[in-house]
């Protein structure tokens, strides 16, 4: 399939997918040529305006989910500022691969990278060699020197100019001294050339929602200390939650965008578990964050926009009578998730598996109590070693456990031993697990201190595992 | 101490005029009894002490580990009712386990922590909130700042503060003997079980010491673990294996 459009007089075709791609066709070809050569081409005209809206969307999607300041980048991408958002998601590698795992599910290939200013990531992220890239902090300009001088986000005629002088790589444009380029194709390219390196700023215009819900203040005098800072929060958090109040919603992520005075914008998100509408609690979870705003020379004006926000009734606190109230801990849990992110809070519940290690699922924290608890039949350690750990032991008969093991180094007699407990590979979840099985022993040593070890097989066939020892858990 | 009743004597209006003036950390809302006569007799509020840190280690070769340990907090927290803040760096805890100690999944709410440091801060956070009952926290070391920040947070709103210590070397080990606020220091450590008649292996014994206790004595007890209620149990004698002495409720000094 192509999307064909026009280009000053020809019709020309603008997109191809990949099966196109291997028929031979490629962007620019003229129309008449392509479908002359692939016979069963399915053609649909390009419609510009409806691409632009559509990475509009997507782009609201990203500011919901992942960062306060992205924006629409040119045509074809997204720019996202990550700064201060990254530790969320579990850091930067990971922010991608959830952002690019998440954009592959809902049928759009995307490539991605970060990097030290927009230039570079904008570079990185059309013309690397990784679909999933990130660069180290403080690369300078150095990292972009093997991409094509298209990834300077140049007019195309620049381009093509710069190809026709030898020009191929941006490493060649920058071993050439500055001020003839800067005199043959004007301060535009020099400007792209630092942007890109990251000597000079490029702010970005941060996308809004229609129809958010916004408070903001501008400063006839930039403001900077982090007390005035705190003060202010205070303020716009109250204009923000009366508005709220009379829509009759609450917040699930709130974003702090600070303009300095050097046009920079400093932001801080927090997001909540549950729509919040308590300035209290709104005030307190945006000034934890105030030590991560540089403030530079000042900061001119502050906005404070509610990204999402979902309907909130009024809820009934007191129950009943005769019942025991627990503590509301979601306040908390906000607290805790806004610094550690996320992912690294939450509750374990059952997982119908025999297999330990998949025996449970994280769920969120306040996800609704679920009442299932483990089989409780056969003892389980209390501690988990991330994988199990051979040991060497010395065994009798292929039904009883080892009569002494040792594990890092430490020999340990077993004085008594229950088992074994016999688990079956999940074939139906794996193929290779189809014969796989573990025989489990609880084994106490001599000093009562209690382990967790298996055999890898069924101490007899050779299909069923490796028939050696591991040690996986440590009991109480 | 049946004397409850009984007007108040010079000596315990004189105590408790000392305790006023100490600060009144002693005055200690309530305590969770352990429901074992022999550890709640020697401890001052009769159990332990709500609003106030607690450290538990593990002993033995396994010590750094702490797998007794982090049941023995694991029975502590099933006895109480809320939810949990378990804040730990290394996630290796086993949930299923904690569940056979009777601390139900949907109670324990997990943070898994950068470094020791935000471990301690969410700790701190969780008892200054007061929602969870039981703030339990992994970490190797502690601090006297670090600690009183603790305790004082769990003085204003009352909730148990545990610090789990475990090590990953020997050498860290040594961190365990430097003095923090904590009220109380325990180490757990296993002990053999009582030989079965047959096959298999007995309900778990621990060796629980109370190494040191603020305003109190010491203790050393051989125990057995945690059943599925949470709860210890005097070593029942070898002759009669039933279970454990029954309770006297009735006798029982704390409040829980």
């Amino acid at each position: 399939m192509v999307l064909l459009g026009r280009e000053k007089n020809r019709r020309v075709v603008t997109a191809a997918d990949g099966l196109a791609r291997g028929q031979g066709l490629r962007v620019g070809m003229a129309a008449a040529r392509a479908t002359a050569a692939v016979a069963a081409l399915e053609v649909e005209e390009h419609d510009p305006a409806a691409d632009a809206e559509a990475l509009e969307r997507l782009a609201l999607w990203v500011l919901e989910r992942f960062s306060p300041i992205v924006a629409v980048d040119g045509t074809d991408g997204i720019v996202v500022d990550s700064t201060g958002t990254d530790h969320l998601h579990g850091g930067e590698a990971a922010m991608l691969k959830s952002l690019v795992g998440r954009f592959a599910v809902a049928g759009i290939s995307a490539r991605a990278a970060v990097a030290d200013s927009w230039g570079a990531a904008h570079a990185l992220a059309r013309h690397g060699a990784e679909p999933v890239f990130v660069a180290p902090h403080r690369h300078g300009a150095a990292i972009l020197k093997p991409l094509p001088v298209e990834a300077l986000r140049l007019p195309p005629e620049t381009a093509e100019a710069l190809r026709d002088l030898g020009f191929s790589t941006i490493g060649d444009l920058l071993n050439t001294s500055r001020a003839p380029l800067a005199l043959r194709f004007g301060v535009a390219l020099t400007r792209r050339l630092d942007q890109a390196g990251g000597r000079r700023s490029e702010p970005i215009e941060p996308l809004r929602p229609a129809e958010s819900i916004t408070a903001g203040r501008n400063f006839a005098e930039p403001i900077g200390a982090a007390e005035t800072i705190a003060r202010y929060v205070g303020k716009l958090v109250v204009m923000l939650c009366e508005e709220l109040q009379e829509k009759g919603l609450g917040v699930r992520r709130l974003d702090l965008l600070c303009r300095r005075v050097d046009d920079r914008v400093e932001a801080v998100r927090v997001s909540t578990a549950r729509p919040v509408r308590d300035v209290g609690r709104l005030t307190r979870l945006l000034c934890d964050r105030i030590e991560t705003i540089a403030p530079g020379f000042g900061i001119e004006r502050m906005t404070l926009v509610a990204t999402l926000a979902e309907p909130l009734a009024p809820a009934q606190k007191l129950a009943a009578l005769t019942d025991e109230i627990l503590p509301d801990v979601s306040s908390l849990i906000d607290v805790i998730a806004n610094r550690v992110g996320e992912e690294r809070l939450y509750r374990l519940a059952p997982v119908e598996s025999d297999v330990p290690e998949r025996s449970m699922r994280r769920i969120p924290p306040l996800a609704p109590e679920t009442g299932e608890t483990w089989r409780p039949d056969w003892p389980r350690p209390s501690r988990l070693l991330r994988r199990p750990e051979p040991i060497e032991t010395l065994a009798l008969l292929p039904d009883h456990p080892p009569a002494s093991f040792t594990w890092r180094g430490v020999r340990r007699r077993v004085r008594a031993a229950d088992g074994p407990e016999r688990i079956f590979g999940e074939w139906w979840k794996r193929d290779e697990e189809l014969a796989a099985v573990r025989d489990y022993f609880q084994v106490e040593a001599e000093d009562g201190e209690r382990f967790w070890i298996f055999r890898s097989g069924d101490g007899e066939a050779a299909e069923t595992g490796s028939q050696r020892w591991f040690l996986h858990g440590l009991f109480g | 101490m049946s004397s409850a009743a009984a007007p108040m004597t010079a000596i315990e209006s004189l105590r408790a005029r000392i305790e006023r003036i100490a600060g009144g950390r002693r005055r200690a809302k309530s305590a969770l009894a352990f429901g074992v006569e022999a550890l709640d007799e020697r401890l001052p509020d009769g159990g332990l002490a709500r609003g106030v840190l607690h450290e538990i280690a593990g002993g033995g070769r396994n010590g750094g580990d702490g797998p007794a340990a982090a049941l023995f907090a694991a029975g502590i927290a099933a006895r109480t009712k809320g939810k949990v803040l378990w804040c730990l760096s290394r996630p290796d805890l086993f949930a299923p386990a904690l569940a056979q100690a009777g601390l139900s999944p949907d109670r324990v709410i997990y943070v898994e922590a950068r470094d020791e440091k935000t471990v301690l801060a969410c700790m701190e956070e969780g008892l200054a909130h007061g929602g969870p009952a039981v703030v339990v926290g992994e970490a190797a070391r502690l601090s006297m700042t670090a600690s009183r920040r603790l305790n004082l947070a769990a003085e204003k709103t009352g909730s148990i503060a545990i610090c789990l210590r475990r090590w990953s070397r020997p050498n860290d080990a040594a961190e365990f003997g430097r003095p923090t606020a904590a009220a109380t220091r325990w180490r757990i450590s296993a002990l053999p079980a009582a030989p079965l008649p047959v096959p298999g292996i007995g309900r778990a014994r621990w060796r629980v010491e109370l190494i040191r206790s603020r305003g109190g004595e010491t203790v050393d007890l051989e125990l057995e673990a945690c059943d599925a209620s949470g709860r210890l149990a005097f070593p029942a004698d070898l002759s009669d294996r039933s279970a454990a002495p029954p309770v006297e409720r009735a006798n029982r000094r704390a409040s829980a």
